[in-house]
């Protein structure tokens, strides 16, 4: 499989990142070049097998339900680019 | 008396358990060292002298009452992918622009409950991606090592460049890394050092910034085969803010070096004998296979039928889970914020200025392969051949194999921008050797073995069984000792 | 798509200007699971807080964090399912629903997808009553239902040009409950909705208050022709009130019937319910190709348990409204109207099963839903918070058996109670309100009021019922307080009746 222009530039927009057309352009080589590679994957007979979910078997720890975090908004929003009375601060969202 | 900075974290402890030497001595050394060094190295994002010293004191402190923990005063480096509380953590991306954490990550919280005495934060491929240490924001790293008669800088490898630099140039006495895909082995292969990427599930990942979380691994960097039992030894742990850490105690790994290997089946898989292998690789593992004969190892040749596909399918899941891992990045709550009007502008502008282009890459490509009618075709597919990986492995495991033996590397280490103009999957064939064992979650560990015709640093890996690390340190040291060890001559 | 499991019944079609159609609804309600801390963190769940200080380091998403899970959450997940007799899978996964909101600091979701952690499931519902006081019974499909993070909040009114971001909710645990598109009105809509609300409640597996926003639906709705395959449906988003949901099912079936007999076509879409204008509203500025692109969250393992799990928790579940309903109906002999009522909520269930001990289950019945509901709702208090006790309303109700006091008293005291509080039989005591039994005192009274009205005396003869105004006028002079029946025996004896 390969991919197109524009589908760089809608996957880049699912993934957030502004890309020039330039960009696009040599994000679109580079990527059927890598989907080429993988192409070869087609050759397994994959049939019957399962899907790995976890690559060692483990059973999932539990925590109890206690609550054992949280009371620092201060250390939360002590790296924000932008903060006021410890609410991040975004450009407006328009629902 | 040898140099401080010369010494092996064993060595260093029973220095200083006998006080020849001081451990704000030791700190002292390397953060001169250091400072030497890394304008030409760039192994370096962030030293931290002041808090190096400080630790050294309450070291000297702690052997002065006889309470030396097993890493008492060790001074070491820590790539920058590691949550350091208060300190520089920014995975070597633009993005994470002035972060330091309010919290320590759980492995370099042992290190530290150990004794262990912190230089700095090491430089590394951006978010861990890449095999050369070339697209980290910070520059890349040069490798103390150089190709005979040349003075062209040379690459460490990656993604732990830094780690693998600073510990072959003696810039610190070991340092933590991490492996999604070879980030351990492959650097400490090109640099004459020894790597290990535990099992996963061995260290923790907790506060360890996320690349693959399915495949990241923890591990240390070392000049020996023992210095990276002792790291482990320490690394490793149980943790109960890490779901994917393993129940299971961490066992005194140094203990089993020196053990003998006669009468262990070593394996090797036919498969790692791929098309365009240089002579040079082929003779090394000869070498190895010959140096275990002698130790009266037993040699099986095994097959392990889907190791040319772990590598494709290593590239449809890496970035899979890259891409949803790096959405955090979004100029909110931490990092870099390209200010805009519009939130979505904003998004995209932030993440455009603070990605580098292989990380856009990985994400582009892990996005696309999670969309809308390509997931089965891609993600599925490769989660069932990594089933497949991970069952070749256990088949040779239960025919009773105790540690595989391969390669660490297609080549010696190349020129810093030697590989600029290359196809990614030219740059993506360098893990081909160590992917496999990050696919099936097992343990790996990368051991020098010899130099090439030009001088530089070849390594050999083996490959054990899940959570048997004892085992691979025990014959990993059969390596250490008939190859020697290596160290680049200085020229910085 | 699932085929639509119920059958279409007339009376529920909405006639257009073309003629019938059906409306098909399904639902998918999100509740905030009852605990004390997050799905995936130790930060608390409390609701408010100040700005971002029910957050931890996970709940922010900050740099290498990692989600461990809540095994209250998961209990309160898997008694939920049975509570739906629903299927309950001993094997899930967590997966990741990606994309991008000030809000969503992971810029995923972590939810369940195709994996869930309870399979199909059945809510039996009551629908009603009628003008007749009956209910109609129908059975409405689960799909399935789900653990996920809930959303932090977004503030867009606190400044001109930037929203804020508060995460207290980030991470909190829903239970997502899917139904299957079973529902043919707004009123088995909202019937649905109110069974599901109480089962959550007896269960305690949320406290479902819809006005903290611990309960909310989106809510699926298209149209058809009766007969006809299923019509493109558009989901309103987020409806936080059992009385919007009927309103936007209404407002959003006729829109669409409307567009459709106009000729156009309806465009699947997401619509917000506007409560002020009673209408459902085009989210159109945010509607992007969605591409969410789930896969499972490789920081967890799948989530398993056993059967002996499920069967403790089964074992240990409360009597729930149906079992409930049903014994009320056979041990009190209540009526089904009486039933649906009681067990509408579990705090009424509580309170009439502590009034109906050792007493008529019927009588108990009736006062709690004519006189004691109905005096709440007065005073806008929930049960909880009823100033008469089980036990002050069940002593009331003993001395009006005992013959202390007549109905009507009762009625004065439960008044008294309900207002000022204290005891009945110490109300009824010193306020004098005791039943005049003494039938001489009757009788002087009985002697009078036939001696002042000749005339009625007279038509009473040939009129027996008139007997009724006689009660009525002993009743008033006695101040209510002489026996009925000895009223009622004095008068027949001295009027000549029967």
């Amino acid at each position: 499989m390969s991919v197109d222009i524009q589908t760089v530039k809608r996957v880049a927009h699912l993934a957030r990142v502004r890309v020039t057309d330039d960009e696009a352009k040599s994000f679109q080589s580079e990527i059927n070049a890598i989907l080429g590679f993988v192409d070869q994957l087609n050759e397994v007979d994959v049939s019957g097998v399962e899907t790995m979910t976890s690559v060692l078997p483990m059973a999932m720890r539990k925590r109890a339900d206690a609550i054992t975090d949280g009371a620092k908004a201060e250390a939360v929003v002590a790296n924000a680019p932008a903060t006021e009375d410890n609410f991040f601060l975004v450009p407006k969202v328009v629902e | 008396m040898t140099e401080l900075t010369a010494l092996t974290i064993a060595e260093l402890r029973d220095t200083l358990g006998r006080r020849q030497a001081s451990a704000v001595e030791v700190a002292e050394a390397y953060v001169a060292a250091i400072e030497a060094a890394n304008p030409s190295l760039n192994a370096y994002v962030a030293v931290t002298p002041d808090k190096a010293l400080d630790m050294a004191r309450a070291s000297d402190a702690r052997i002065a009452a006889g309470e030396a923990r097993p890493l008492e005063g060790v001074p070491l480096g820590i790539k920058d992918l590691f949550a350091t509380e208060g300190v520089h953590t920014q995975a070597a991306s633009h993005i994470l622009d002035g972060f330091k954490p309010g919290y320590e990550s759980t492995v370099t919280a042992n290190l530290w409950a150990d004794g262990a005495v912190m230089l700095g934060k090491l430089n590394m491929d951006e978010f861990a991606m890449g095999s050369s240490n070339e697209t980290s924001y910070y520059g890349p790293v040069v490798s103390p090592w150089r190709s005979e008669g040349s003075n062209a800088k040379i690459v460490p490898g990656g993604s732990s460049g830094g780690s693998a630099s600073a510990v072959a140039a003696h810039l610190c006495a070991g340092a933590t890394a991490t492996d999604t895909g070879g980030s351990i082995r492959q650097p400490a292969a090109f640099t004459g050092t020894v790597g290990i990427k535990p099992t996963y599930g061995r260290c923790s990942r907790w506060g360890t910034v996320a690349f693959a979380s399915s495949l990241d691994q923890a591990g240390p960097i070392a000049r020996t085969v023992r210095d990276a039992a002792i790291m482990l030894k320490s690394m490793a742990s149980v943790d109960p803010k890490d779901t994917t850490s393993a129940d299971l105690p961490v066992p005194d790994y140094e203990q089993s070096i020196g053990e003998t290997v006669k009468g262990l089946k070593i394996g090797i898989p036919r498969e790692y004998r791929v098309e365009g292998m240089p002579e040079e690789i082929e003779k090394l593992w000869q070498q190895g296979i010959d140096w275990y004969r002698q130790a009266g190892a037993e040699i099986v040749d095994i097959s392990l039928p889907h190791t040319k596909y772990a590598l494709p399918a290593y590239y449809i899941v890496a970035p899979a889970e890259a891409s949803s891992n790096l959405a955090r990045y979004d100029g909110v709550r931490y990092g870099l914020r390209v200010e805009c009007d519009d939130i979505i502008d904003m998004y995209e502008k932030t993440r455009a200025a603070g990605f580098g282009r292989e990380v856009k890459r990985r994400i582009l490509i892990g996005t696309y392969v999670l969309s809308a009618g390509y997931y089965d075709a891609y993600y599925v597919r490769a989660q069932k051949v990594r089933t497949l990986i991970k069952r070749d492995f256990e088949l040779a495991f239960e025919a009773g194999v105790d540690a595989i033996l391969t390669p660490a590397t297609p080549s010696s280490a190349f020129g810093i921008g030697a590989m600029a103009d290359a196809d990614p999957v030219e740059m993506y064939l360098n893990d081909i050797f160590t992917v496999t064992v990050n696919m099936a979650g097992l343990p790996g560990l990368a051991v020098p073995a010899g130099l090439d015709s030009s001088g530089l640093p070849l390594g050999l890996q083996l490959i054990g069984r899940p959570f048997d690390e004892q085992t691979l340190f025990r014959v990993g040291q059969v390596i250490e000792d008939a190859a020697g060890s290596f160290a680049a001559p200085k020229w910085w | 798509m699932n085929a639509p499991v119920r059958t279409a019944n007339p009376k529920n079609f909405i006639s257009g200007a073309t003629g019938d159609w059906e409306v098909v609804i399904g639902m998918e309600i999100h509740a905030q699971v009852a605990s004390e801390s997050k799905l995936f963190s130790g930060a608390s769940t409390a609701f408010g807080g100040e700005p971002n200080d029910h957050v931890s380091m996970v709940d922010a998403a900050m740099p290498g964090m990692l989600p461990v899970i809540n095994e209250e959450c998961v209990r309160q997940a898997v008694r939920t399912g049975l509570g739906l007799n629903a299927e309950i899978h001993k094997r899930s996964v967590f997966a990741r629903k990606n994309y991008f909101y000030p809000d969503l600091p992971q810029g995923y979701q972590i939810s369940q997808y195709d994996q869930p952690i309870v399979g199909e499931g059945i809510v039996t519902v009551e629908v009603g009553p009628d003008n007749k006081g009956q209910f109609e019974e129908i059975s409405i499909g689960v799909e399935r239902l789900h653990l996920e993070q809930d959303a932090g909040k977004s503030l867009h009114d606190q400044h001109p040009t930037m929203s804020y971001v508060d995460l207290n909710r980030s991470g909190v645990a829903l239970m997502e409950i899917v139904s299957k598109p079973d529902l043919r009105s707004s009123e088995e809509a909202r019937a649905y909705l109110t069974k599901v609300r109480t089962i959550l409640r007896y269960l305690g597996t949320s406290d479902a208050d819809m006005d903290k926003g611990n309960l909310r639906a989106d809510i699926n709705v298209s149209v058809r022709r009766p007969g006809e395959p299923l019509g493109t449906r558009c989901e309103i988003k987020n409806v936080n009130s059992i009385r919007f949901a009927g309103q936007a099912i209404e407002y959003e079936a006729r829109r669409q019937i409307a567009v459709l007999e106009d000729g156009g076509s309806i465009s699947q879409e997401t619509r917000l319910f506007d409560p002020s204008r009673g209408e459902t509203r085009s989210m159109r500025s945010k509607e992007e190709a969605h591409d969410y692109r789930y896969f499972p969250d490789p920081d967890l393992l799948p989530l398993e348990f056993d059967d002996a799990y499920v069967e403790a928790l089964k074992a240990d579940l409360p009597e729930l409204p149906d079992e409930k309903r049903q014994r009320f109906q056979s041990d009190f002999g209540l009526s089904a109207y009486d039933a649906n009522v009681l067990v509408s909520d579990r705090e009424i269930a509580h309170f009439f099963e502590a009034l109906a001990r050792g007493r008529d289950g019927k009588q108990a019945a009736n006062w709690i839903i004519n006189d004691l509901l109905g005096a709440l709702n007065k005073a806008g208090k929930p049960i909880e918070a009823s100033p008469v006790s089980a036990h002050q309303l069940g002593e009331l109700l003993d001395l009006q058996k005992e013959g202390v006091i007549s109905g009507k008293i009762a009625k004065d005291v439960f008044e008294i109670v309900f207002t000022e509080g204290g005891s009945p039989r110490e109300i009824v005591e010193t306020r004098g309100l005791k039943q005049v039994t003494d039938t001489g005192a009757i009788e002087k009274v009985v002697d009078e009021i036939i001696a002042a009205n000749p005339d009625k005396v007279e038509q009473a003869k040939s009129k027996p019922t008139m007997i009724g105004w006689f009660v009525g006028q002993v009743m008033k002079a006695s101040g209510g307080k002489a026996a009925p029946q000895a009223v009622n025996d004095l008068l027949k004896a001295k009027l000549g009746i029967e």
